[in-house]
């Protein structure tokens, strides 16, 4: 029992990947339906939520094998974040899979498999744990990109992700052979104690395998300057897989940046502090003027995602217990705010299935009031306008950057934001001010509950006994992070 | 009566919004219905704010009926007014029944989301002059930019998609610059309270001139200063009628209220540092709007024009620092506010029954509507400022506060009186008088007792603070008279800190 007892916080990810081989054998055994792949799912999303549930039971704070896994509040809070985002991209996929003839029982495990993944990322507290999570997620997600394998853009973005994602994992194993080179350890406890050695920062050895580390950890998150598979995988997936990728990795991989460069790296802040802020400055600016040329609503929500990702990485680059939790706070509403997008962009369908160019949304206040206004609440909100949760996440993002004398940066960050707004506002106009087309068909019932429980958040956000306690919950996350 | 006594503010505030929540359960087609919900809505709203007006202690320069709870750790929900304040509060509910009456007939579709969007924009802009709390003010200011976007959009006339997407970001520019200046005031107090940080925010002068200047930004573009006023004249032209009502009686305001509640307390070094800047621009403000306004061929773009300059006097009495420029400037706006929304509204009038904007396609309406013509005359030497109309008392104390401080710019600025009377009278000449030869104004019909009942307390307003100016002046006395003292002291201390420091 005590071994038993020793293993405890590995529990979530224990249920996850049991849960999963469990799946797999009954779905190999069983007839290949759209019936039987609804109920794999079902029972996929059971099991988050039950590890959902393992994550909130979970002892005291611990490290196991030598500090290479490390259950912390901070994994904690990401972990449901990433449990969240996953299970509701899961709820969006259910009709609209079946909907496209895509619907295979291998979707849900490959995403319960890919949450496994995340999880180890976001408790990664070595090298080699972080490799192994972030290739467990990667691996299933280029399988699931292309899962329509007769359609040629579906497979062409399951390629150019793994391409470009396998030349990342290349980068950041290369970053991680010369930081290991350099401390001779691949934990981050280690590094960091290899790396607060006075002039340190001069080492190159460090300098470089910092560089190529970010490099291959900004490929996964996607941002500037190396964002370009971005779009592309966006349009070309699947649109609820869009929705899955949009959200949950996405955290999971800005949480592992943030482990790395707080816990492994604090001795050279000045060093990656500078990537940082090229970063998120290319990030936002790049994301908002890409945007304003989209006609294609995935590409303009890939380009969305690329800005905000630079806007989640302003309190980054303040560092410190306000920073991460600046962008804990970011990555949750971001999170609320991309799958209520999508849930939206769902329910855009006609006769002949889904529709993506934005003018088709013309005059939607009009034929779906409910769809055009929850839709402009999720664009006002991105936008950071207040009182919407968007406004609430810049606050916090860009508070630690102030406080840590990063005027320019939030400076630029506000006026990028300024112009991002032109094109999300580009969709409330058309779907406000326009002339009406043909009506979408009714929304579904899972799309529309993902979009109204998102569309409670983003506009409850104002309440105190919303806000509260994500903020209160994100600062004894940060606080964790040591 | 104590939930509501306790808690004055807050339903004054929220009432609105909740009778849009009431109005989006109602049924789609049920216009009439949304009408009279939002007529019902606002007018229990003005009545409600009556009680705020009747229960003010005038001796009182502090905060009064503060509510405080806690929100999100250090930032608190915290509303209140003083004598500054309180009138805009009342001068928001006090148009909004206008405007929804006003909109009663010209607004034939979506009634239910245009009476949603007013009632929505009520609560926000009720709440700007209420908010005690940065991020709270922020909330509110910057919210109120959504239902107007949508106002403007929807409603609007040909060019609502230019106009409205200029309106939005030039105001979200300017205002997005000040929340970062917040960020840094949030950083240096620790507090984002506001009467705290009035007190005693004490910021490094080096500070104050790059947090002003931020601020600044913001209140400019909403004021709207020139050379940033280019977004109204759009905005104005474009809005229903009732839109522009509550552009140019409210939402120009808060940039006024803005320059009071925050630049004069909180960067007091700096706003006498940069006053002249303010002195020069609000004079070529006011000379140069009101010789462009004499171009105009559109009525509404005119009378936009003429507010941008009006406003320029409000600049000029702020940035006096003395007691008759702070009265006159907040008197000023409470007057612009009556007049300019009436004017509108005016507008409005002629142009339900013709639909052109333009002054040519007017002449002699004098010989068909005879009442509208003794409204517009008044609304019309109101808004020059003829002696007898609340317009005179508020250029007349500015004038006096910027006479002590600079006679040349009180010079230039007096033009800009002269100059009123000629885009302002010869365009009431043009519409007005003249031989009514248009066949198609014949049977042009007078304003009918919907449009006499929302023109009157606009006229009796007008003329009452026009001979009796004490019931405002009364209630923002001892608050200005603190402001002013509150800033003589700060500038004084803080100056001779900084030198300290230098000599050190």
């Amino acid at each position: 029992m005590a071994v038993l007892q020793a293993y405890a916080p590995l529990l979530p990810e224990i249920i996850i990947v049991l849960g999963a081989l469990a799946l797999m054998i009954h779905g190999v055994f069983r007839p290949d339906t759209d019936v039987e792949a609804s109920r794999i799912m079902w029972l996929a999303l059971g099991v988050l939520v039950v590890a959902g549930v393992a994550v909130v039971q979970l002892g005291a704070p611990a490290r196991l094998f030598g500090g290479a896994f490390i259950d912390d509040a901070f994994a904690r809070f990401v972990k449901l974040l990433v449990l969240a985002g996953a299970g509701g991209a899961m709820v969006l996929a259910f009709d609209e899979m079946k909907a496209q003839g895509a619907f295979k029982f291998e979707l849900p495990i490959l995403l319960l498999f890919a949450t496994a993944g995340m999880m180890v990322m976001v408790s990664a507290g070595d090298l080699m744990s972080l490799y192994v999570g972030l290739e467990l997620q990667s691996l299933a997600l280029y399988v699931v990109a292309a899962i329509r394998r007769d359609d040629a853009k579906s497979s062409e973005a399951g390629l150019k992700y793994f391409v470009l994602g396998a030349l990342s994992s290349g980068m950041l194993l290369y970053g991680a052979s010369l930081l290991y080179g350099f401390a001779g350890t691949t934990s981050f406890a280690g590094i960091a104690t290899a790396a607060s050695v006075a002039g340190a920062g001069q080492n190159l050895l460090l300098v470089f395998g910092l560089v190529f580390l970010m490099v291959g950890l900004a490929f996964k998150v996607s941002a500037v300057p190396f964002h370009m598979w971005t779009p592309d995988v966006y349009q070309g997936a699947p649109t609820p897989i869009t929705a899955f990728l949009a959200a949950a990795p996405k955290v999971a991989a800005m949480a592992l940046l943030v482990r790395l460069v707080m816990t492994a790296l604090p001795g050279v802040q000045p060093q990656w502090q500078q990537i940082v802020v090229f970063l998120a400055i290319a990030s936002m600016v790049v994301g908002a003027l890409g945007a304003i040329g989209q006609t294609n609503i995935k590409r303009l929500m890939a380009y969305s995602s690329i800005a905000n990702m630079g806007y989640a990485l302003v309190p980054l680059a303040a560092g410190g217990a306000e920073g991460a939790q600046g962008v804990l706070i970011y990555m949750a509403i971001y999170i609320v705010m991309t799958l209520g997008a999508f849930g939206c962009i769902l329910s855009m369908r006609r006769e002949g299935g889904l529709v993506e160019d934005i003018n088709e949304l013309a005059g939607l206040a009009q034929t779906n009031l409910f769809l055009a206004f929850a839709l402009a609440m999720f664009m006002f909100s991105l936008a950071g306008i207040p009182p919407l949760a968007g406004f609430f996440a810049k606050w916090f993002a860009f508070l630690p950057a102030v406080k840590a004398g990063l005027y320019w940066l939030a400076v630029i960050g506000v006026v990028a934001s300024v112009i991002g707004a032109y094109y999300y506002l580009r969709i409330v106009k058309i779907m406000f001010f326009d002339d009406a087309k043909a009506p979408f068909m009714a929304t579904r019932a899972k799309e529309g509950a993902i979009v109204a429980l998102a569309l409670v958040l983003v506009l409850g956000f104002v309440l105190p006994f919303v806000a509260s306690p994500l903020v209160e919950a994100a600062g004894t996350a940060a606080a964790s992070l040591k | 009566m104590s939930l509501v006594g306790n808690n004055l503010l807050s339903v004054v505030t929220f009432l609105p919004a909740l009778f849009a929540l009431a109005i989006a359960t109602l049924n789609k087609e049920a216009h009439g219905n949304a009408r009279w919900f939002a007529l019902w809505g606002t007018l229990a709203t003005f009545g409600l704010s009556l009680l705020i007006w009747i229960n003010f202690d005038p001796a009182n320069p502090g905060f009064q009926f503060v509510e405080e709870a806690a929100w999100l750790g250090p930032i608190k929900y915290k509303m209140g007014v003083d004598g500054i304040s309180m009138l805009f509060v009342i001068l928001t509910t006090f148009l909004m029944p206008l405007c929804i009456l006003a909109s009663w007939e010209s607004v034939q579709e979506r009634v239910k989301e245009y009476m949603i969007a007013f009632l929505l924009l009520e609560t926000l802009m009720i709440g700007v002059f209420c908010a005690l709390d940065l991020v709270l003010f922020y909330l509110f200011f910057e919210g109120g930019l959504i239902p107007m976007f949508i106002i403007i959009g929807v409603w609007g006339g040909k060019r609502r998609v230019y106009a409205s997407f200029k309106f939005f970001l030039y105001t979200l520019l300017g205002s997005v610059l000040m929340l970062i200046a917040m960020m840094a005031i949030t950083m240096h107090a620790g507090t984002t309270d506001i009467p705290t940080l009035i007190e005693k925010a004490n910021l490094p002068v080096a500070w104050q001139t790059w947090l002003w200047l931020a601020f600044f930004a913001s209140f400019a573009v909403k004021m709207p200063m020139w050379p940033v006023h280019t977004w109204l004249p759009d905005a104005h032209v474009e809005a229903p009628t009732a839109g522009s009502v509550i552009l140019a009686g409210i939402l120009l305001k808060m940039g006024g209220y803005g320059f009071l509640r925050f630049s004069l307390p909180m960067f007091p070094v700096a706003s006498v540092d940069l006053a002249p800047l303010v002195f020069t621009l609000s004079v070529v403000a006011i000379v140069y709007t009101s010789l462009v306004a004499l171009a105009q061929e559109d009525v509404k773009k005119l009378i936009a024009y003429s507010s941008v300059a009006h406003m320029g006097y409000v600049t000029l009495g702020i940035f006096t620092f003395n007691q008759q420029g702070i009265d006159g400037a907040i008197f000023q706006m409470l007057s612009h506010g009556l007049v300019a929304s009436a004017l509108f509204l005016c507008v409005g009038v002629v142009y339900d029954r013709m639909h052109t904007r333009d002054i040519a396609a007017y002449g002699g309406l004098v010989e068909r509507m005879p009442i509208y013509a003794v409204c517009f005359m008044i609304f019309t030497m109101a808004n020059v400022g003829l002696p007898g109309t609340s317009g005179f008392v508020g250029e007349f104390l500015t004038l006096l506060g910027v006479f002590k401080v600079n006679t040349w710019v009180a010079l230039f600025a007096t033009t800009g009186v002269i100059l009123s009377a000629v885009y302002a009278l010869w365009l009431y000449r043009r519409m007005i008088f003249g031989v009514m030869d248009k066949p198609s104004l014949k049977a042009i019909t007078d304003m009918g007792p919907r449009e006499i009942v929302v023109m009157a307390p606009l006229v009796l307003l007008t003329l009452f603070f026009g001979v009796y100016p004490a019931p405002i002046l009364d209630v923002t006395a001892q608050s200005v008279k603190k402001l002013v003292a509150q800033h003589e002291m700060a500038v004084k201390t803080q100056r001779s800190a900084a030198l300290a420091g230098q000599q050190k």
